[in-house]
């Protein structure tokens, strides 16, 4: 391991011998060997569970996985020597684990295939974050970018109205058979735009503003305004576009960053005072929404009405048959959850097949994604770059208790897609973008400095 | 800055140890309440999902499955639906299970624990085994000739061993197609709307679940009620009854269906079926005495299974004189299922033990391992001592060579039978029920080969006691030849 690092063309200067922190790419190739293993037997037990024999092209989907991930390993081993090694991994093994479970529920769905579509647009992701990894050779880059990626997330926001609603919601558009939601992609346009700006003023933001009493002051509106502007716009198109999930999203990691730019505990209230009076207008104006609360406050009123069971339900009956080992790969039921089972209840079909025991090792891969990404953001020494880590981070985490939240019955159901595990193009290939940040990112964080200090820790 | 990310991160994972306490809630702790919400269609698909183990006659099986391919996969199917419905019953993914794919649908469905070895591995991989089989008692040809005999009449036929309770023959008639009710659609809600409305009632089980007035069949209870009790020490002595008889306490007068019952011995009466000797002899028993022998010859017993359940048959343990001479010739609220019948006459040709009927010969795995046996050793207990059951034998021999029920007697077996004509309706203004119950030995063997109830509904408007011998005797004579044929 040691040899092959060393063989490694090294930008800095070599430290030291002994004093030299571990970059940990063996361990990366490892680990990256065993997620391919897991994907490439759910993928086989799945065929076997179902139909008694291996999936057609086994081997070359074993191959093709393979080769993704070496190829991805290669781009971080030359150009992100020092990442931090769990990143790729779990970003794998999550997309793979999504594969079989796309793969499984299509078995139940003829005629409505999505693995390999699913399969395609990994690829894709796979292939955008080896480019973004290999070009993009400082994050720093990006600050210069900020009002240019303000625009453009905008503008990919505003492209759907003009297309056809799909299941009520402006947020797709189509052409030729391809179907994708650019207010994905958008999602980290606004947190690079965030993140740059608030690193720009964010001692304006946290130091000025008149003092009423005591430590309270009022916010600074001039500093504030352009942030605000921006965030009430996305928010206002998400509310027309009917897409309340993106929307919480936005607003949540609004909140997050300005509070850890500015470190104003006020922030806090006036995100909280804000989601409130938003949840109160969106709630009492928007009948699809009420109706979700009414959902997750008595999921099986429906059935007490005898009109059987609603999918929130049929998504909790999928979770409690799992029970705490799982009926196992293809022997559950949770095609009963019907439309949305492959993207946003893909969880239920994962808690009722692999049992509480497969949901809370996903949900701890999760765990360390997140972990790692704030990690990241600490051990960074810009403040750009802090931010921006923060910020990715808390996308993945505040999206995952959003819809996991919200197929567990948490809290109310809102539109969200499971990073890598759900179907839906646009997601995994922002997915797989953010982990090429948050690789970047690390590769700052734990470079050595030019002194050969070890500041930074793996 | 680092102190604020700190904060996020912390609640980040807080969010996180929320999901995992919610995850546990909902997987663990309310798991059982979920799996069992009338709305969650897993345990029917998991119940579908592979094909029900058989129900054999003869080592053949008469049930069958089918994959539809649909949510509730594998579907019943049925080689001679109508022959075996009272036996089999339903398995219907909309309507439930009826009979013995009711009474036997755990060792059928594979969750009977006695199918496996090793209940916990089926725990732990979520599986279940191969559903069992299910081997029936039934002999195929005599159940064929009750059904034959019984074609295009309302009625039932039951048939059994004597000795060991077996029961060789269900006969429910009109039948339906119990196939017709596998799996689902709106064929299916169809044929239940159809079947439920017919007015023939053919989804009813006769021979189980109606309950009929058994007339003049209840003599034999009477008569081994008076022997057992010492009312009547000497079956051929003059028993003083006058014809017709005034029911005590009444100024109604009980007439005779039969000639020459004034002042005859109580071997006559049965053999000629006088109401007025028996009716007589019941009020001279007591009601104590009366109640105390229909309860041992199996009457008001609710808990009866075969292992499918049985409809009480109904002695009334509190009624005045008249009633009670009444109801010791089968009327007034005496009522008697076809199978209840069936067992008196087991009773009287066994030497006095009430046999306990029972379908289910075997319960077997797959493989064809034996799980357990049916038939419970012993029987339901004594109905009469060995030398009444003997008196009752000659009694009803009698009655066959003789008597009322001559269209019983078989070539080269000893036939004993009573016939029955069973008033019923408002004013018994109904068609009135044709009954016979008997039982036959191969003149060669040592026991009983069978014993046998029929009984007709609409045997057509012959109102003497003659219909019992007309309609219900032809069909008894060819179930037990069917059955002396297929041998022991």
């Amino acid at each position: 391991m040691t040899a092959l690092t060393a063989e490694v063309a090294d930008p800095a200067p070599p430290p030291p011998p002994g004093a030299r922190a571990p970059r940990g790419r063996g361990a990366e190739l490892m680990l990256l060997a065993g997620a391919v293993a897991i994907s490439v037997l759910g993928h086989l037990h799945v065929g076997f569970a179902l139909t008694g024999a291996a999936p057609r092209g086994a081997d070359r989907y074993a191959a093709g996985l393979a080769c993704a991930a070496l190829l991805a390993h290669l781009a971080v081993r030359f150009r992100a020597p020092y990442a931090d090694p769990l990143l790729l991994p779990i970003a794998f093994l999550l997309n793979g684990l999504g594969l079989v479970l796309i793969q499984r529920l299509d078995a139940t769905t003829p005629h409505h295939l999505a693995a390999g579509d699913q399969l395609r647009w990994s690829g894709l992701g796979a292939a955008l974050f080896v480019v973004a990894v290999a070009v993009l050779r400082d994050h720093r880059a990006l600050q210069r970018y900020a009002y240019l990626a303000a625009a453009a997330g905008l503008v990919l926001m505003l492209v759907p109205v003009f297309f056809p609603p799909v299941n009520g919601a402006h947020i797709w558009i189509r052409f030729g058979g391809l179907s994708f939601q650019p207010g994905e992609f958008a999602k980290i346009l606004l947190a690079v735009f965030f993140a740059a700006y608030l690193a720009a003023n964010r001692t304006a933001l946290a130091l000025t503003g008149r003092r009423l009493f005591w430590r309270l002051r009022l916010l600074p509106g001039r500093a504030l305004g352009p942030v605000l502007a921006i965030w009430l716009l996305s928010v206002g198109m998400l509310v027309l576009e009917r897409d309340l999930g993106t929307s919480l999203l936005f607003f949540g990691l609004f909140v997050i960053m300005l509070f850890t730019a500015t470190g104003r505990t006020g922030w806090i209230a006036i995100g909280l005072a804000l989601a409130a009076l938003g949840a109160y207008a969106v709630g009492t104006l928007e009948p699809h929404v009420h109706s979700r609360v009414e959902d997750w406050l008595h999921p099986l009123a429906s059935v007490e009405r005898g009109e059987g069971p609603g999918q929130l339900a049929q998504s909790l009956f999928a979770f409690g048959a799992g029970g705490l080992l799982g009926a196992g790969l293809g022997h559950g039921q949770s095609f009963l959850i019907g439309f949305a089972a492959k993207s946003d209840f893909i969880l239920a079909t994962a808690g009722e097949e692999l049992g509480l025991a497969g949901l809370t090792a996903i949900l701890l891969l999760y765990g360390i994604l997140v972990h790692r990404g704030f990690r990241a953001g600490l051990a960074l020494r810009d403040p750009f770059g802090r931010l921006l880590a923060t910020g990715l981070a808390s996308i993945i985490a505040l999206q995952v208790f959003g819809i996991a939240g919200g197929v567990t019955g948490l809290i109310p159901l809102t539109g969200m897609a499971m990073p890598f595990l759900a179907q839906g193009g646009s997601s995994v290939v922002t997915n797989w973008i953010i982990v090429a940040l948050l690789v970047r990112l690390s590769d700052s964080a734990r470079r050595p400095l030019p002194d050969g200090g070890a500041e930074g820790g793996g | 800055m680092i102190r604020h990310i700190r904060w996020c991160a912390w609640f980040c994972a807080l969010l996180l140890a929320a999901l995992l306490v919610n995850a546990a809630r909902v997987q663990v702790w309310e798991a059982a309440a979920y799996r069992d919400s009338p709305a969650n269609k897993r345990p029917a698909v998991e119940r579908w999902a592979q094909p029900r183990g058989d129900i054999l006659v003869e080592g053949r099986p008469v049930t069958g499955s089918r994959d539809s391919r649909q949510l509730l996969r594998w579907e019943r199917t049925y080689a001679d639906g109508p022959l075996y419905a009272p036996v089999t019953g339903f398995a219907s993914q909309t309507y439930g299970t009826s009979l013995l794919e009711r009474a036997e649908d755990a060792l059928l469905a594979g969750t009977d624990p006695g199918l496996t070895a090793f209940p916990l591995w089926y725990d732990l991989a979520r599986g279940r085994p191969s559903g069992g089989n299910a081997e029936t008692t039934l002999v195929a040809a005599v159940q064929q000739a009750g059904y034959t005999a019984l074609e295009g009449k309302r009625g039932a036929v039951a048939a059994l061993e004597p000795v060991t309770g077996r029961i060789l023959a269900l006969v429910s008639s009109p039948s339906y197609d119990p196939g017709e009710l596998s799996g689902t659609g709106t064929a299916v809600t169809a044929a239940w709307t159809r079947l439920n409305e017919d007015p023939a009632r053919p989804m009813l089980n006769r021979a189980l679940h109606e309950t009929y007035p058994p007339g003049s069949t209840f003599k034999i209870v009477t008569a081994a009620a008076a022997l057992d009790a010492g009312t009547v020490t000497d079956v051929d002595a003059p028993t003083r009854t006058p014809d017709p008889y005034p029911l005590p306490g009444t100024r109604t007068l009980l007439p005779n269906a039969a000639s020459g019952c004034e002042d005859a011995s109580m071997a006559d009466a049965v053999r000629w079926s006088c109401n007025t000797v028996m009716a007589r002899i019941g009020v001279r028993v007591g009601l104590r005495g009366m109640a105390e022998a229909a309860r041992r010859f199996g009457f008001n017993d609710a808990g009866l299974r075969v292992p499918a359940w049985v409809s009480r048959s109904n002695f009334d343990t509190d009624m005045s004189p008249d009633q009670l001479a009444l109801s010791s010739i089968g009327q007034f609220n005496t009522k008697a299922t076809p199978l209840q019948m069936a067992r008196v006459a087991a009773a009287v040709a066994s030497g006095g033990e009430l046999p306990a009927p029972y379908l289910v010969e075997r319960a077997t795995r797959a493989d064809g391992t034996q799980i357990r046996t049916g038939g419970r050793r012993g029987g339901s207990g004594r109905a009469m001592t060995p030398s009444t059951a003997l008196r009752l034998q000659e009694l009803m021999v009698g009655a066959v060579e003789d008597g009322t029920a001559r269209n019983a007697a078989v070539a080269g077996a000893v036939v004993g039978g009573k016939t029955g004509t069973a008033q019923h309706g408002v004013g018994n203004a109904g068609t009135p029920y044709a009954w016979f119950i008997g039982w036959a030995k191969a003149a060669d063997e040592p026991l009983p080969g069978v014993a046998v109830a029929v009984v007709v509904e609409d045997a057509s408007g012959d109102r003497g006691d003659i219909s019992g011998n007309s309609a219900a005797a032809p069909i008894a004579r060819a179930v037990m030849e069917a059955a002396l044929r297929a041998g022991p």
